[in-house]
C-alpha cells in the first residue's frame, strides 16, 4: 500500500500539486487520471521520487519514503518497478539485456538463471523470438510490453505506469491494460496507472484518483465514476462529443 | 550568475560521479566498452589530421626558415616541438572535443529526454556515475594513447612530406628530430592530455546529463559541451604551461 499525505510540489512559480492526499491499496489497479497538464505525471514522479515534495509526505507500506535517504531509498528502489511514457528502453541494448539489465545489476543469479527469467518475463508478455532484437527494430507495443518484463524482472511489490496506452492502437491498448491488470493480481503488487483513457479507467479502474489542476476532486471506482455528480470530473470523462451524446441518449 | 550557477552546478555533479559503482564487473566492461567506442573510434581521425598537419608543419617550417645560416635539420627540430609541446595534445584534444564530446552529450542528452535515465534513477541506480564515470575513466586512460600516436604519425607525416618535396633531406630532418630531445616535452603533454581526457568527457557528460526538453535541447547541449569543452582546454593549457614548464 501507498499513502500520499498532503504533498505539495512547486516548480519556481507554478504550484503544480497542491495538497494532494490519497491511499494506492494492494492487489488493486490504482489509477490517477485527468486531463494532460493537470499534475499526473508530477505526483507519480513525487511518489517515485524523482521530483522531491517540497512538503508532505510519502508512505510505502507505512515506511516514510520522503525521510528516507541514500541506502534505505536505493533499498526501496528495487522494489519499483516503472513504465515510462515514451517506454525508455535502453536503445543499445538487445530486448533481452533490457529486460536482464534490473537483473545484472541488483541480483547474485548467476548468468544462466538470468537469461531464464529475463524469457520468463518475456514470455509473461506474450513477447516471442525477439530477445536479440534492438528496441527500434520493434513496434511501440511491443516495446511497452518489453517494459514492463523489464518492470517485473526483480518482482517488484509496486508497479508504476505512466501513461501505458499513450501513442497504441485502442486494440494493443486493451492488451496492455490487461496484462498490467493481471499482473497486478497475480504478484499482488500496488500498481498505480497514470492516465486519460477512459477505457483504461472503465477497463481496469478499480480504484481511481481524479486530480485536475494540481488537486484532488474526487476518488472513488470504475462503477462509480459515471455517476458522480462532481463537476469538474464530468467535465473531463464527458469530454468527447460521442459521450456527451450518450449521456443525454441516457 | 548563470557562469556561478553551472560551475557550482559541475562539483556537485562530480560528486556523484564519483560514488561507488553498483556492480564492478559490470563497471569494467563499460569502461573496456568505452575505449573502443571514444578512444580506438577516434583513432582515424587523429592519424589522418596528425599525418597531415605533422606534412604542413614542415613545409612551412622549411618556407619560412629558408636561409644560408641555418640548418636544414632546423625544420626537424622545429617539427617535433611544435608537435610535441602544442599540436598533439592540445589540438588534438581540441578536435576530441568536438568529436568524442558531441558524442557524449548527444547519448546523455537522449537519454534524459526520452526517460533513460529517469528508468536508471528509478532502479535505485546512481545514474551520473553509471553513466559518465566509464566515459571519464576511459578518456583519461586512452587520450595519451591517442597524443602518442598523434606525436609518431605528425613526425613520420613530416619526414615524409619534406622527403618527397625534397626541402629537407631524410637524413637532416631525422638529425633535427633527435637534436637537443628533451624528453620532459613528452611528460609535460601527456599530463596534459590527462587533464584535457577528464575535461572532455566530464564537461561533455555534464551537458548531456541536464538537458531538458526535446531534440532540439540535446542539439544545444551538444553544441554547449563542444565549446566549454574547447575553452577549458584552452584555460587548462595555459594554467598547465606555466605551472609545468616556466
Amino acid at each position: 500500500m501507498i499513502e500520499v499525505k498532503n504533498v505539495f510540489k512547486s516548480f519556481e512559480e507554478n504550484d503544480v500539486l497542491k495538497d494532494v492526499s490519497g491511499v494506492f491499496e494492494a492487489g488493486k489497479t490504482n489509477l490517477i487520471i485527468g486531463q494532460s497538464g493537470s499534475g499526473k505525471t508530477v505526483l507519480l514522479k513525487t511518489i517515485v521520487g524523482l521530483h522531491e515534495v517540497d512538503k508532505g509526505e510519502i508512505f510505502y507500506d507505512g515506511r516514510s519514503f520522503t525521510e528516507m535517504h541514500g541506502k534505505a531509498r536505493k533499498e526501496i528502489r528495487t522494489e519499483m518497478g516503472m513504465l515510462f511514457q515514451g517506454s525508455a528502453l535502453f536503445d543499445s541494448k538487445t530486448v533481452e539485456e533490457n529486460v536482464r539489465f534490473p537483473l545484472d545489476m541488483f541480483s547474485d543469479m548467476s548468468m544462466n538463471d538470468r537469461i531464464e527469467r529475463a524469457n520468463f518475463c518475456l514470455k509473461r508478455v506474450h513477447l516471442d523470438n525477439v530477445n536479440h532484437l534492438y528496441p527500434a527494430e520493434i513496434s511501440g507495443g511491443m516495446q511497452k510490453r518489453v517494459a514492463i518484463a523489464r518492470a517485473i524482472a526483480l518482482n517488484p511489490k509496486y508497479l508504476f505506469c505512466d501513461e501505458p496506452n499513450s501513442g497504441l492502437d485502442p486494440r494493443t491498448s486493451i492488451v496492455i491494460d490487461d496484462l498490467i491488470h493481471e499482473i497486478t493480481k497475480e504478484y499482488n503488487m500496488t500498481t498505480i496507472v497514470n492516465t486519460h483513457d477512459m477505457n483504461s479507467v472503465m477497463g481496469i479502474g478499480e480504484k481511481i484518483v481524479f486530480i485536475d489542476d494540481g488537486e484532488k476532486c474526487w476518488e472513488g471506482t470504475n462503477e462509480e465514476i459515471l455517476k458522480s455528480d462532481n463537476t469538474r470530473l464530468n467535465d473531463f470523462i464527458f469530454a468527447s462529443r460521442f459521450l456527451k451524446q450518450l449521456r443525454a441518449g441516457n | 550568475m548563470a557562469f556561478l550557477y553551472q560551475t557550482g552546478r559541475y562539483f556537485l555533479f562530480l560528486r556523484r560521479v564519483f560514488g561507488r559503482p553498483v556492480k564492478h564487473r559490470i563497471f569494467l566492461k563499460q569502461i573496456i566498452d568505452e575505449i573502443d567506442d571514444l578512444g580506438v573510434g577516434s583513432l582515424g581521425i587523429v592519424i589522418i589530421i596528425s599525418f597531415f598537419i605533422g606534412a604542413v608543419i614542415t613545409l612551412q617550417t622549411a618556407y619560412n626558415i629558408e636561409m644560408p645560416i641555418i640548418p636544414k635539420y632546423t625544420v626537424g627540430l622545429a617539427t617535433r616541438d611544435t608537435i610535441l609541446l602544442e599540436f598533439s595534445s592540445t589540438i588534438v584534444s581540441l578536435i576530441l572535443a568536438g568529436k568524442v564530446g558531441s558524442h557524449i552529450a548527444s547519448e546523455i542528452g537522449t537519454m534524459r529526454v526520452t526517460e533513460q535515465i529517469d528508468a536508471l534513477d528509478v532502479m535505485g541506480i546512481n545514474s551520473a556515475s553509471y553513466l559518465v564515470l566509464p566515459k571519464v575513466v576511459a578518456m583519461v586512460f586512452v587520450n595519451p594513447f591517442l597524443v602518442m600516436i598523434s606525436m609518431g604519425v605528425g613526425i613520420g607525416g613530416g619526414w615524409i612530406s619534406g622527403s618527397f618535396t625534397g626541402v629537407v633531406p631524410s637524413g637532416e630532418y631525422i638529425y633535427g628530430i633527435q637534436y637537443g630531445f628533451i624528453p620532459f616535452y613528452v611528460v609535460y603533454s601527456l599530463i596534459k592530455s590527462v587533464v584535457f581526457g577528464f575535461l572532455i568527457a566530464s564537461i561533455s557528460g555534464y551537458w548531456g546529463y541536464y538537458t531538458s526538453g526535446g531534440s532540439l535541447e540535446v542539439g544545444r547541449s551538444s553544441t554547449r559541451a563542444v565549446v566549454v569543452s574547447s575553452v577549458q582546454i584552452l584555460l587548462f593549457n595555459l594554467i598547465l604551461t606555466q605551472l609545468l614548464l616556466a
